[in-house]
């Protein structure tokens, strides 16, 4: 790390992302922008929702945030320190960054307990800690996820347990390193409605709890505005609008968020429809 | 819950129904590992247990293999059950000692070569680049040597070897050889899977927690795949005691120890089918083919654990067939469920 700079304000800042893609087919190459110069900072107890289409580069920037995926160019700091890639440091930087994949039931290894999944990630980052003290942490973390109680759930393998069980393990998991910013790609997109809420409201009630910054990447404009603070607007690999959730929702500049804004079910707008149609006739 | 046709409850205190419901969970995790007992499991595992149990126990009871004191050429007879050798040899001591070497041969040689499948075949599909092109272009070089010659070659020439002494001609050293030649198979099927695993959600989940690969490797990844380990490794026994039997009967077998393959390359050396001996090669010959058929019955059901369609499409071919019996429009196409 040559590129060292004095620590900054705290925040986990993407700055200037771009990750391009070679596509081959027969001899022709060509190249898909994914992710096109994103810049953003999530600070500590601010959740900033990054809403788009399928296909829009959301998932790109999770992968990029948790060191799964490299960039073409631009970087990711943490704290005004840029995240290595490898080695010692990508495991401090990992015990402060952590990510919610996207479908809990491809995100638990269907071999391991429940209590395998905490376990492994307290070792890893307390290495230092005993194995009693570590299974304790384990059953705390899954209480704080409101697995309660605990032991009925940690022998259990994944496939016993119901979709918003399992995201709920899987926060648990990426709280076990300490994490202090946690990047939720689509957390609830695979659950079924009735129990999205719940997972929302306890992701919520972690982040202000333990003063967490959330990256929200999801496609639904509803919870984005209720859940975040800021919302990022991304369509084919760039951000197209940002700002203060409600502005975003109230007031959408770019034709591409009104038309997301205009996609989603809308009682009231049903509501005004159905009222015009009886009038009219 | 309080069903009169029930017998009374036990004396016993009951257990509250958290703690009976995990251990019903505990029991049912146990089985789902386990292959559901199928016909053909049932049939190869009788097979294969009766085979390895004569292996293994009935060397200590017969008279010595190599005792040329008996008659030569006997029938099957109250005496010598299967009759004797040429040499006077009894068959049915030597077809004790000669199943207990080739199981050993078999397991040994098939332990060997689902290691090296295992290094060549997980490692190159999880770690990719350059490590793959190179173990990838080892395999493929594995895959296109004939493998028989390829054996013999490697046979004749350890076997030649100055300084290797009694392990020369041993049974172990057969082994080895079978062992390092016959991985590639297995190493492209867990090339695969590998590969079709590491991009699973749960492996990069433990890469965001922080493992290390080859913990990934072998604590994520290998898990996932005993199943097919399993049937690779029968694979390579069934492999390794067919390709003893077949080194040994063109005189290149461990000649130091007794195996089936030994014992058809004695009958026919002495020529036992022209003297119409036929209680000589009969019987070796029924093991190596009963131990292969009840190897692969044993494949077979694993594949359906690993392959849940494989197992449905038996019942579904039968309901197909009723429905259409019935009269009732169900598609024609094939289609399963």
């Amino acid at each position: 790390m040559t590129t060292r700079e004095p620590v900054g304000e705290p925040g986990l800042e993407a700055r200037r992302l771009v990750r391009d893609y070679r596509i081959r087919s027969g001899l022709r190459t060509s190249t898909l922008h994914a992710v096109a110069d994103v810049s953003f900072t999530i600070r500590p107890g601010r959740t900033i929702a990054l809403v788009g289409e399928s296909g829009s580069g959301k998932s790109t920037v999770a992968r990029i945030l948790s060191r799964l995926e490299t960039t073409t160019s631009g970087g990711v700091l943490l704290d005004g320190v840029a995240a290595p890639m490898r080695g010692a440091a990508l495991e401090r930087y990992r015990s402060r960054v952590q990510l919610v994949f996207q479908d809990p039931f491809a995100s638990l290894n269907p071999f391991h307990t429940i209590l395998h999944h905490i376990e492994r990630p307290l070792r890893i980052h307390n290495p230092r800690m005993s194995a009693s003290e570590v299974r304790s942490r384990a059953h705390e973390l899954l209480e704080r996820v409101q697995l309660t109680p605990s032991s009925r759930y940690a022998d259990r393998r994944p496939h016993e347990l119901s979709g918003g069980q399992r995201q709920r393990v899987a926060i648990a998991r990426a709280l076990a390193p300490g994490a202090t910013y946690i990047v939720a790609d689509e957390p609830v997109s695979m659950l079924d409605v009735s129990i999205r809420l719940g997972v929302l409201n306890l992701l919520a009630e972690l982040q202000r709890s333990e003063g967490l910054g959330v990256l929200y990447i999801t496609h639904d404009l509803a919870t984005a505005r209720h859940f975040s603070d800021e919302i990022l607007v991304m369509y084919r690999g760039e951000i197209v609008e940002r700002g203060d959730a409600d502005t975003v929702i109230l007031n959408p500049q770019h034709a591409y968020t009104r038309t997301l804004l205009d996609a989603a079910a809308d009682p009231d707008r049903l509501g005004r429809l159905r009222e015009e149609v009886r009038r009219s006739q | 819950m309080a069903d009169p046709r029930l017998p009374a409850p036990p004396a016993e205190p009951l257990p509250t129904s958290a703690v009976a419901t995990e251990r019903i969970a505990r029991a049912s995790r146990v089985r789902t590992l386990l292959p559901s007992m199928s016909g053909k499991l049932l049939t190869g595992l009788v097979i294969v247990g009766v085979i390895v149990l004569f292996g293994l126990v009935a060397p200590a009871f017969v008279q010595d293999p190599r005792d040329s004191g008996n008659p030569a050429l006997l029938p099957p007879g109250p005496d010598h059950l299967l009759g004797t050798t040429k040499l006077g040899y009894d068959v049915f001591a030597q077809l004790a000692w000669g199943t207990q070497g080739s199981l050993f041969v078999g397991l040994v040689a098939g332990v060997v070569s689902l290691l090296l499948a295992v290094v060549f075949g997980v490692l190159a599909g999880y770690f990719g680049g350059v490590l793959d092109e190179i173990l990838t272009l080892l395999t493929n070089i594995m895959l296109v040597i004939p493998g028989l010659p390829l054996v013999m070659v490697i046979a004749a020439y350890v076997q030649h070897t100055e300084g290797l002494g009694p392990l020369a001609r041993s049974s172990f050293l057969v082994a080895l050889v079978l062992g390092i030649t016959g991985w590639a198979g297995s190493a492209v099927v867990l090339r695969a899977t590998a590969r079709s695993l590491r991009t699973r959600d749960y492996v990069a989940a433990s890469r965001v927690a922080g493992e290390r690969p080859l913990r990934i490797i072998f604590v994520e990844i290998l898990p996932n795949l005993v199943p097919l380990l399993a049937a690779q490794l029968i694979f390579g026994v069934i492999f390794a005691v067919l390709g003893e039997a077949g080194l040994s009967y063109l005189g290149l077998g461990p000649t130091g120890s007794i195996t089936l393959g030994t014992m058809l390359n004695d009958a026919q050396t002495g020529q036992a089918v022209g003297s119409g001996a036929w209680w000589w090669f009969v019987p070796p010959g029924a093991v190596i083919a009963l131990l292969g058929a009840g190897l692969s019955l044993i494949n077979f059901a694993i594949d359906e654990i690993v392959n849940p369609k494989l197992r449905l499409a038996p019942q579904a071919a039968r309901r197909q067939r009723k429905a259409r019996r019935a009269g009732r429009g169900i598609a024609d196409d094939g289609a399963f469920a």
